[in-house]
């Protein structure tokens, strides 16, 4: 186990450091979340706490990036 | 195109689609059934959407199981959104508050359909296991001492109940809803036990002065 993966590991385990909303309070600020970021507001003040559990959830951190992908593209 | 939506006192107002829309789901008759299938259609862009993603990723699905995965997640999207209609507070799109039902159901699928007939490992001792191992010379004397303290702390400080939730989701890489049908509770339910496990960690690592990121 090298250094980079012990890192990893860490942060694994410990996620976010910080205030964190929870995965149902997540689901149902998504949609408001992702919208502020593409306008380029500050999303991250108007919704605290999103950011930090997007980087301890991977659940929903994927359902993040697939919402803001489909939401984002050409139709 | 991405249309922005109009923002008055502070607050996105609907776009016209969105009131079209949610104004024929609240409506009867023909007017109503043209704005379900309008909404199946949006919620079943997105599901095929979401499989499309994970696909590459998941080579045992085959033929037409993404297909009638994704028909399968637009449906259950379609129900949970039917009954919850009254929520949609005008925050953001009617369609981005649709699709993330549909992304939703679709993921949770694709998470279980990976996980089929695979072993849920559930065992504390997986991780003793890997804590135990020779971390090999090259890693850091500091980042040695942190692994041994977090694997103390999560051997003393942590429940049982802790202890299965956080070595399966961070060290056993089993997906949240697999477990969450495993242990036959909620995506929400463990996230809680896994934060609460996580502050615990944290404070007993901290307690020993113990270099940990704060930010």
């Amino acid at each position: 186990m090298d250094d980079q993966r012990t890192d990893t590991t860490i942060k694994r385990i410990l996620g976010p450091a910080g205030h964190e909303i929870l995965c149902d309070e997540c689901f149902d600020k998504l949609d408001t979340y992702v919208e502020l970021e593409l306008r380029g507001e500050a999303a991250d003040e108007r919704v605290p706490g999103m950011r930090a559990h997007l980087e301890g959830c991977p659940a929903c951190h994927e359902e993040y990036e697939s919402l803001r992908d489909l939401v984002d593209r050409p139709t | 195109m991405y249309v922005h939506d109009v923002v008055m006192a502070g607050r996105p107002q609907p776009d016209a689609a969105s009131c079209a829309l949610l104004q024929g789901l609240r409506g009867e008759g023909a007017e109503r059934d043209q704005a379900l299938a309008e909404l199946r259609d949006l919620l079943l862009k997105a599901a095929r959407f979401e499989v499309r993603r994970r696909a590459s990723a998941m080579p045992h699905l085959r033929g037409g199981d993404g297909e009638d995965l994704a028909q399968q997640s637009a449906d259950d999207a379609l129900m949970a959104i039917l009954a919850k209609l009254d929520e949609f507070r005008g925050e953001s799109r009617f369609t981005t508050w649709a699709y993330k039902f549909a992304l939703l159901e679709a993921a949770v699928k694709l998470r279980r359909r990976a996980w089929q007939g695979r072993e849920v490992p559930l065992k504390a001792e997986h991780w003793s296991q890997m804590a135990g191992r020779d971390f090999g010379p090259d890693l850091e004397a500091e980042s040695g001492e942190l692994m041994e303290a977090i694997q103390h702390a999560i051997d003393q400080d942590l429940t049982p109940h802790q202890r299965e939730v956080l070595v399966a989701l961070t060290l056993n890489g089993v997906p949240i809803d697999v477990l969450a049908d495993r242990l036959a509770t909620t995506r929400g339910a463990l996230y809680k036990t896994l934060h609460d496990a996580r502050r615990k960690l944290r404070k007993a690592l901290a307690q020993q002065g113990l270099p940990i990121d704060t930010t």
